[in-house]
């Protein structure tokens, strides 16, 4: 038998036969971890296992290819806090969906981790998390091996006028660098800069070249979640 | 198992499927309705037919009933302007066990979900727009599970409704509950929906 015990984000929960659920964890040691919760839809198990729930978990499986079942001990309810903060929720609908799909199972990312429990912890208490989300998708990507050189153009090597993103390398790219290739380049919104700062509309502006790389991400064929389809117009408005 | 009990293995698995009957509760169910043949399974078998005659969704608010109109949509009594929204017909029929509630119901058929790409498409959203804007609803009152996805659902119905007057059951300690039982999350809803006294 194998097992172990971590602590963990709760990604998704979804229904397995009448009383069970498979639910998804993030996890700083075991990365994203996939297994059937005995009772997971019973009326005492349901509020513990929403997205974005802080838990402690024990995962066992006879062989390591197994789904393996997991036994979850409630640490911390995030859901319930942010629930009647529509722009909140979309957010935390919109990390835990991204985190679910983009991130390979059982591949121990530390820092992506401890990202994700930064930026969900800071939904909870103020409004001015859409930046910290911003950089917690650029931080993503680079884990995920498709991260932005926004340092400097990689055309010219100038580092001001930096306007452009390339769609093939995700370098940075300047208005003097692009010349007559200007129109097939991504936008790079001043936002997306490091140490820069911007409104919900510029955030929702710079998540579409954010967007291009997380789908290259994702892999052919594969949409990103509608959840963050959903933040992007809500931060837009 | 012998070929004359076929028919009644047959029942036994359909019983099976239904939710909360696993096999073994099947083979109960149907042992027991066999003995009481004429008091329970004439009967069933009659009201089964019956309902699969007649059974349809309500045009109207996607209740189940047995007209293209609801007994409820149809009675003019219920017109009072409110227009309470449900995930399912289940939950129409808990608010209509708690006899509380006098207008008129609209069933969504589910909740918006990133996981299952539910989108408003394939909800009964659009309906419920046309709905307020024909039916001269003045108030929307969102009966939605207080889930991620119920949450969200609630949202984006608040957000295609401008103008209209839109609220929500509270969230909280049931009746009858003791805070020592309840989880952290609901104790952190009834802090925050907190209520002079």
């Amino acid at each position: 038998m194998i097992e172990w015990t971590d602590t963990g984000v709760l990604l998704t929960s979804r229904a397995h036969g009448e009383h069970a659920a498979i639910i998804d964890v993030l996890t700083p040691t075991h990365g994203r971890a996939a297994g059937v919760v005995r009772g997971g839809r019973s009326r005492k198990m349901t509020p513990h296992l929403q997205p974005g729930t802080q838990l402690d978990v024990t995962w066992k499986a006879r062989l390591e290819d197994h789904l393996g079942s997991f036994t979850v001990e409630p640490v911390r309810a995030r859901a319930a806090v942010i629930m009647g903060d529509r722009k909140a929720l979309a957010g935390m609908q919109a990390v835990t969906a991204l985190t679910s799909v983009l991130l390979p199972e059982r591949e121990a990312m530390p820092d992506v981790y401890e990202r994700t429990v930064t930026l969900l912890d800071l939904m909870a208490v103020t409004d001015a998390w859409p930046l910290a989300y911003l950089r917690w998708e650029l931080g993503l990507l680079e884990a995920l091996g498709y991260g932005l050189d926004l340092s400097r153009c990689a055309v010219t090597g100038a580092t001001e006028g930096l306007n452009y993103v390339s769609p093939k390398s995700g370098r940075a790219v300047s208005t003097g660098g692009a010349g007559e290739w200007a129109p097939k380049l991504l936008p790079l919104p001043p936002v997306l800069l490091p140490g820069n700062e911007g409104d919900d509309g510029d955030i929702a502006q710079a998540m579409g070249t954010t967007g291009f790389f997380l789908s290259k991400a994702a892999g052919d064929g594969r949409d990103l979640p509608e959840a963050r389809r959903r933040l992007r117009d809500v931060l837009a408005v | 198992m012998a070929d004359d009990t076929n028919d009644v293995e047959a029942l036994i698995d359909l019983m099976a499927r239904l939710p909360g009957l696993g096999p073994r509760s099947a083979r109960r169910a149907v042992l027991h309705l066999i003995k009481k043949r004429g008091q329970l399974l004439g009967p069933l078998t009659d009201a089964m037919a019956k309902v699969r005659a007649t059974a349809r969704e309500c045009l109207t608010c996607g209740n189940i009933g047995t007209s293209d109109k609801c007994a409820i949509c149809a009675s003019p009594k219920r017109a009072t302007g409110e227009l309470c929204v449900v995930e399912d017909v289940s939950d129409l029929w808990a608010m209509e066990r708690a006899a509380v509630f006098k207008g008129r119901y609209h069933v969504l058929g589910g909740t918006l979900s990133a996981l299952d790409a539910v989108g408003p498409e394939d909800l009964r959203i659009p309906q419920l727009v046309n709905r307020v804007e024909e039916e001269s609803i003045t108030e929307v009152i969102l009966a939605l599970p207080a889930t991620v996805d119920g949450q969200t659902t609630a949202h984006y119905i608040a957000d295609h409704l401008p103008g209209t007057a839109v609220t929500s059951l509270a969230q909280g300690v049931p009746v009858g509950g003791e805070l020592d039982y309840l989880d952290d999350g609901t104790i952190t809803a009834a802090l925050r929906a907190r209520k002079a006294f």
